[in-house]
């Protein structure tokens, strides 16, 4: 917020209203230090610290833990095992009860948590830890999903099938088909803040959890699962997260339901901060990914049918393994219309960590696979892949031919503006132009290659779980005038709060300045969906503009009937209410309304309207809109390692009506640049011990300032609008322009592709490592000479 | 030598105050007792392994009489290893009176900051940048930031916001700029010729007051921890929660720390940092510009030393092959006696050297390749910038006036267990015409002298692959074949 002023009773427009571009309301503490993360809180006198012990079999059953050393260590107070959980040893945020909180006799990954040291110090923990003595009697275990078969071996979850006409008769009938296979890297968070938990026991059963939770509800019924004790006394607050990206939405539960058993049991505070290694060990990832895709198409290139299996690598229990494969299913036709689709999902059981929700939940890896099938088709048939691109493009809605709107899942697309979206990229990305320079490039190139590449995304808006779909809103006024905001969507950098605050200043017409943004905690607003699926500004901005108007109405109210006139000439200007031929100020009415005793408070809510969603039998309305935006790569790939350099990238991408360009263009340069990362650098590798040793930075490699395009575009286009009453018609911007990186892997392709005359499909696999691309490249190589 | 007093306690400046600390564990890391001890939480742990920049300080230390600040990872800079400096914290950042510093303001204004978890440390090496280069390049700032892990923005923001500062301010008149000959001053005070002492037996650490010292020091008990820049002991106490003590730290140690040329041949003192050695080498030998640009980054090149990366031995250390395909010497010393090798011969097998008990790496002798010989280092990683290495190679050539191989010396590492030359290919190439056909014979004999391992990396074939081909790429950039021969993130605008 800015520095608190008296509000300016005669401005034309309030300050920091929708569609301004604010900053972060956090900014000015994040650059000096003073904003306060779950770890910068004063520690209560006595708290305790926790460290979690982890499996070191892949699987096996536990013949004999000996834990005799660890409590005689220094400054250990307790350790925890199964047989300390009070309650329910479960934290399945599903409710099919397969993940424990700590394993019991049984471990199904290497780095599953089997115990909690609980000392004086952190330090003191971490050594603890070390000195366990635990025996195993090993079992068979797998890790990797090629050494499965989708349609026979266990799942943790059940499978979906898509299905839209007949795909086999179409491939069938096709004139040209062809199939193949394309491995999909998963994906480390990386969130800069790793997870915490503390917990500060109350009376009674009571506990107070300070959580890095994107969903705080689902810590507070987990806890309360654990401890064995109703969800009223459970309370779980936080203020904000370093990073969630996902990570943070189921993954907290373990942190959480141990500090607040320790915490229950010593009557003290408890703090549990994994290392960065045990956080990247023991919490779940992105879903790699393995797709088999049939394809019969036209001698134009023009796409008759499609068959998909999506496999997934999902983990030793379900998590949110069902959602994100369905949602894979939900993006297998990215922009594109099948006329006849069959799509299916396998998620795997693997003795890996349980994976879990990442920014596009799946369907990235989806599109991934509808964009390889585009390229193999734009190869085979001798073509650009942007002409395949866009001649296999939904139809608009105005189209009358033939319906080219309707979704694997019957959904019809109602607001597709892909076509323009496109146009004008590859216009102002001078595609064509690039498309000769790069050609005479590589043919005078003897060891850089260039490659360029223009791909599009459409991504599906809604919770798939339509009951997730809701929110509320806690809204104050004080009698000083000024806005006590609280929802349930939790700020994890995303500029959320500041949003939903912009909504409600707009709402009041008040300042910015006047609307306190305030930590998100079950006791204010209960039962809320996790701040994921992009929809946190949809939902609580709606919600709060809800527990808003509420309060505007009974000040209209009161106004129209103190002052006796009609309702329709009580109107809210900036920081001032004009009622019939008066102007008073915002806060003095507030005053008046309070002592004529009117409620000053509202619990908002909001629901999305229109979607429904039927998995039996795969259709419904699983989205209420959809996001659309492209960009366009070009690469230089060095043909004697595979290394290589992002030179440009252009990117057009909608938000609607933005409530906040600023936070918006954030919001899309950094997901692409998360996209580009795990399409590209971000590796994810387990030993033949089924160890993963990709588990810190030195070994898991983001993205760096170094490795963004060299020349970085990035434009928002103004004239989209939402076409449903949206929050002020502005769309979601969490995860679709997290796809936007699909460029970079079919630059690189288009790259790779050169040696070998682009006549052969690279089929190049994600992530696309400096490995990848040069025995891709020798691959084609080997292929041009036989 | 001069009988050395002892002093039993670290002083350094903390931001605007003085620290006396009598009583220091000797593996406590800065960032613990930032957080822990001095309730400063401004400064974050995101990686306890010097990957990530959220515990970037500043830590001024006197360089031959001057101030200089540089950023550094609090999270593996140990706490002992402070004594004399000026630790700079973002709490310590300001501007004019209830401002922000123009650092931090600019990172407001150009929306540098997400979730805010990193945005202090990126703050941190950017006001360091900024001391030193206050309208620096795009290359200079990504330099700057390859230490700095932000997982939100994309870094585009970051970037505008570094390229703006100072139109918020001048760093001229910036609080530590003003400060400098105070601190000056103070730290000059501190520096009375003693050698550091804390605790007793296993729980001790010692600052020997200079080099000779140092040498006395490991000389007595040869079984002491030789901490240089904390690179990659810090890591054996915060990952691996080794016990390190007793340990003596010589950071910036008299003595230690010079560079020196004689007769084209540049004598680099063992506590040299790579940012210290990178004028005189990248001037030089200029082949070695580039490849410093890639070790670690910032705050790890402001620490770690070439004496440190070849005494630790490690098969992917980055300097130990181009160094040896210079044909470099090492000289190692007990006490007062000294020896001088060939630095290839240094590296016995994987974790052995040839060091003695007692004895430490000195310095390391590089000769300047002559007018006329080439050299070139390649290295190959998943990520371009601030990633250990996959595999690197270092070729050096002379070529007769016949335009056959005079001399030729190629050395690898992540090829095998140590940093190893080419022996097999070396003799495929030697006598013979330089050309391509006998480079493509020669590279057959690559599978002869190496074989190296699949881990996280890379696997043993892409090792394999794109090592012989760096053998071409040197071929194609000595041959007057046309360019490009590598891509480059330095060309664009």
């Amino acid at each position: 917020m800015n520095k608190h002023a008296s509000p300016n009773l005669k401005a034309q427009k309030i300050s920091g209203g929708v569609a301004t571009d604010q900053r972060h309301d956090s900014a000015h503490k994040h650059v000096s230090g003073t904003a306060v993360y779950i770890d910068d809180l004063p520690e209560p006198a006595g708290m305790l610290h926790g460290c979690l012990g982890l499996s070191t079999a892949t699987h096996a059953t536990i013949t004999k833990m000996d834990l005799s050393a660890v409590r005689a260590a220094p400054g250990v107070v307790d350790v925890l095992t199964a047989k300390d959980v009070p309650g329910e040893n479960d934290i399945s945020p599903t409710g099919r009860h397969d993940e424990p909180v700590l394993a019991d006799d049984k471990v199904q990954f290497y780095g599953q948590p089997i115990f909690c040291v609980i000392a004086r110090t952190r330090e003191e923990a971490r050594r603890a830890t070390r000195l366990a003595k635990v025996e195993y009697s090993q079992l068979p275990f797998v890790t990797d999903i090629g050494d499965l078969d989708p349609r026979k071996d266990k799942l943790v979850t059940p499978p979906l099938t898509l299905k839209r006409g007949d795909a086999a008769a179409a491939i069938k009938a096709a004139p040209r088909r062809l199939t193949g296979k394309m491995r999909i890297g998963g994906q480390e968070h990386f969130y800069l803040e790793g997870h915490i938990a503390v917990a500060i026991p109350g009376e009674d059963q009571d506990v107070t959890i300070y959580s890095s939770t994107q969903h705080p509800s689902e810590v507070q019924h987990m806890v309360s699962h654990a401890l064995g004790v109703p969800s009223n006394a459970i309370t779980v607050e936080i203020r904000r997260m370093g990073g969630g990206f996902g990570g943070k939405e189921t993954q907290g539960n373990q942190f959480a339901a141990l500090a607040a058993i320790a915490a229950k049991k010593h009557h003290r505070a408890v703090k549990i901060r994994p290392d960065r290694d045990d956080d990247m060990i023991a919490t779940g990832k992105r879903h790699d990914f393995l797709v088999d895709y049939e394809v019969g198409f036209d001698d134009d290139g023009n796409i008759l049918g499609v068959d998909f299996m999506f496999a997934a690598r999902c983990g030793f229990s379900s998590d949110l393994s069902g959602p994100v494969t369905d949602r894979a299913l939900f993006h297998c036709d990215n922009t594109y219309f099948w006329p006849a689709v069959h799509a299916q999902s396998a998620p795997l059981y693997t003795n890996t960590v349980s994976n879990t929700a990442f920014r596009g939940f799946g369907g990235p890896q989806g599109m991934v696979g509808a964009e390889r099938v585009i390229d193999e088709v734009a190869f085979a048939v001798g073509k650009d892949p942007l002409e395949i691109r866009k001649q296999n493009f939904y139809g608009t809605s105005g189209d009358k031919e033939g319906g080219r709107n309707i979704t694997p899942y019957h959904q019809t697309v109602e607001d597709n503006i892909i076509h323009r979206i496109v146009a004008e990229l590859e216009a102002s990305a001078d595609y064509a132009s690039r498309r000769r320079i790069i050609a005479a490039f590589n043919a005078n190139s003897r060891f850089i290659k260039r490659g360029l590449a223009l791909t599009p995304v459409k991504f599906g808006i809604s919770f798939t779980a339509t009951h997730y779909n809701q929110a509320g809103a806690l809204v104050h006024v004080y009698t000083d005038g000024s806005v006590h905001l609280n929802h349930g969507g939790t700020e994890m950098g995303q500029g959320l709060y500041v949003k939903v605050a912009q909504v409600v200043a707009e709402e009041f017409q008040i300042d910015l300045d006047q609307v306190k943004i305030t930590a998100t905690t079950t006791g204010k607003v209960p039962n809320t969906s996790a701040t994921a699926a992009s929809s946190g500004t949809d939902l609580n901005g709606m919600a709060a503009q809800n527990g808003a108007r509420q309060i505007k109405d009974r000040l209209t109210d009161f106004a129209a009937e103190k002052y006796q006139v009609p309702r329709d000439q009580v109107l809210f200007l900036p920081n001032r209410v004009r009622i019939g031929n008066q102007e008073i100020a915002f806060a003095d009415l507030i005053k008046q309304a309070y002592m004529a005793r009117i409620q000053l408070s509202a619990a908002g809510f909001y629901k999305t309207p229109k979607i429904h969603w039927n998995r039996d039998k795969g259709e419904g309305r699983p989205f209420y809109y959809f996001a659309y935006g492209a960009s366009c790569s070009e690469v230089s790939v060095d043909t004697l390692t595979g290394e290589y350099v992002v030179e440009r990238t252009d990117i057009l991408h909608e938000t609607g009506r933005s409530l906040n360009r600023a936070i918006d263009l954030g919001q899309i340069e950094g997901g692409f640049i998360q996209g580009m990362g795990w399409l590209t650098t971000e590796e994810l590798w387990w030993d033949d011990k089924g160890r993963l040793r990709t588990h810190a930075p030195s070994t898991y490699k983001i993205p760096l300032a170094s490795d963004r395009p060299k020349i970085f575009n990035v434009t928002l286009a103004d004239w989209p609008e939402a076409n449903e009453p949206t929050v002020h018609r502005s769309k979601a911007v969490g995860e679709p322009p997290f796809p936007l990186g699909m460029s970079v892997l079919h630059a690189l392709s288009d790259a790779v592709a050169s040696v070998a005359d682009h006549t052969i499909c690279p089929r190049l696999d994600a992530p696309a490592t400096p490995e990848r691309v040069l025995m891709a490249i020798e691959r084609l190589r080997a292929a041009g000479r036989a | 030598m001069a009988k050395i007093t002892i002093r039993n306690e670290i002083r350094f400046i903390l931001n605007g105050r003085d620290v006396a600390l009598p009583s220091v564990a000797p593996d406590a890391t800065l960032l613990d007792w930032l957080r822990l001890d001095r309730s400063l939480r401004g400064t974050k742990e995101g990686c306890a392994e010097g990957d990530c920049g959220a515990c970037t300080v500043l830590v001024g230390k006197l360089s031959a009489g001057k101030l200089v600040y540089e950023s550094v990872n609090a999270c593996i800079r140990f706490l002992g290893s402070l004594d004399g400096t000026h630790v700079v914290t973002v709490e310590h950042l300001r501007g004019a009176p209830g401002q922000l510093h123009p650092v931090q303001q600019a990172m407001v204004d150009f929306h540098g900051s997400q979730c805010g978890f990193c945005t202090p440390g990126f703050v941190m090496s950017l006001y360091g940048l900024w001391m030193k280069s206050p309208d620096p390049s795009n290359a200079a700032i990504e330099k700057a930031l390859q230490g700095n892990l932000c997982r939100c923005t994309g870094y585009e923001a970051i970037m505008r916001a570094a390229r703006a500062i100072s139109s918020y301010g001048k760093a001229a008149k910036d609080p530590l700029a003003a400060e400098r000959k105070a601190i000056t001053a103070r730290l000059e005070a501190m520096r009375d010729g003693s050698r550091v002492e804390i605790g007793t037996g296993r729980q001790r650490l010692v600052v020997p007051a200079n080099a000779d010292d140092f040498a006395a020091v490991l000389d007595k008990e040869p079984g002491t921890t030789v901490v240089a820049g904390s690179t990659d002991v810090g890591l054996w106490v915060t990952k691996h929660m080794r016990d390190i003590s007793p340990v003596v730290f010589i950071g910036n140690l008299d003595g230690l720390c010079a560079i020196s040329e004689d007769n084209d041949v540049i004598t680099i003192g063992a506590g040299v940092t790579y940012t210290d050695a990178f004028a005189t080498l990248a001037k030089r030998i200029p082949a070695l510009g580039p490849l410093f640009d890639r070790i670690g980054g910032e705050q790890v090149r402001n620490m770690g030393t070439i004496g440190g990366n070849i005494a630790n031995g490690s098969p992917i250390g980055d300097t130990p092959p181009p160094l040896i395909a210079l044909g470099a010497q090492l000289t190692l010393r007990r006490g007062k006696k000294r020896r001088t090798i060939a630095l290839e011969d240094f590296f016995i097998a994987y974790g052995k050297q040839d060091r003695q008990p007692g004895e430490f790496v000195e310095a390391v002798h590089v000769p300047v390749p002559a007018k006329g010989t080439k050299f070139a280092v390649y290295k190959i990683t998943k990520r371009r910038d601030e990633d250990i290495t996959a595999a690197l190679g270092a070729f050096f050539l002379d070529l007769a006036k016949d335009g056959t191989v005079a001399d030729i010396c190629i050395a690898y590492g992540g090829m095998a267990a140590t940093p190893k030359r080419a022996f097999g290919v070396e003799k495929a190439l030697l006598g013979k015409p330089w050309t391509e056909a006998t480079v493509e014979t020669a590279m057959s004999e690559y599978a002869g002298d190496f074989t190296p391992l699949t881990d996280m990396r890379a696997s043993a074939e892409y090792r394999a692959l794109a090592a012989k081909n760096l053998l071409l790429r040197f071929f194609a950039e000595t041959s007057g074949s046309k360019a490009p021969f590598q891509v480059s993130r330095n060309e664009a605008a």
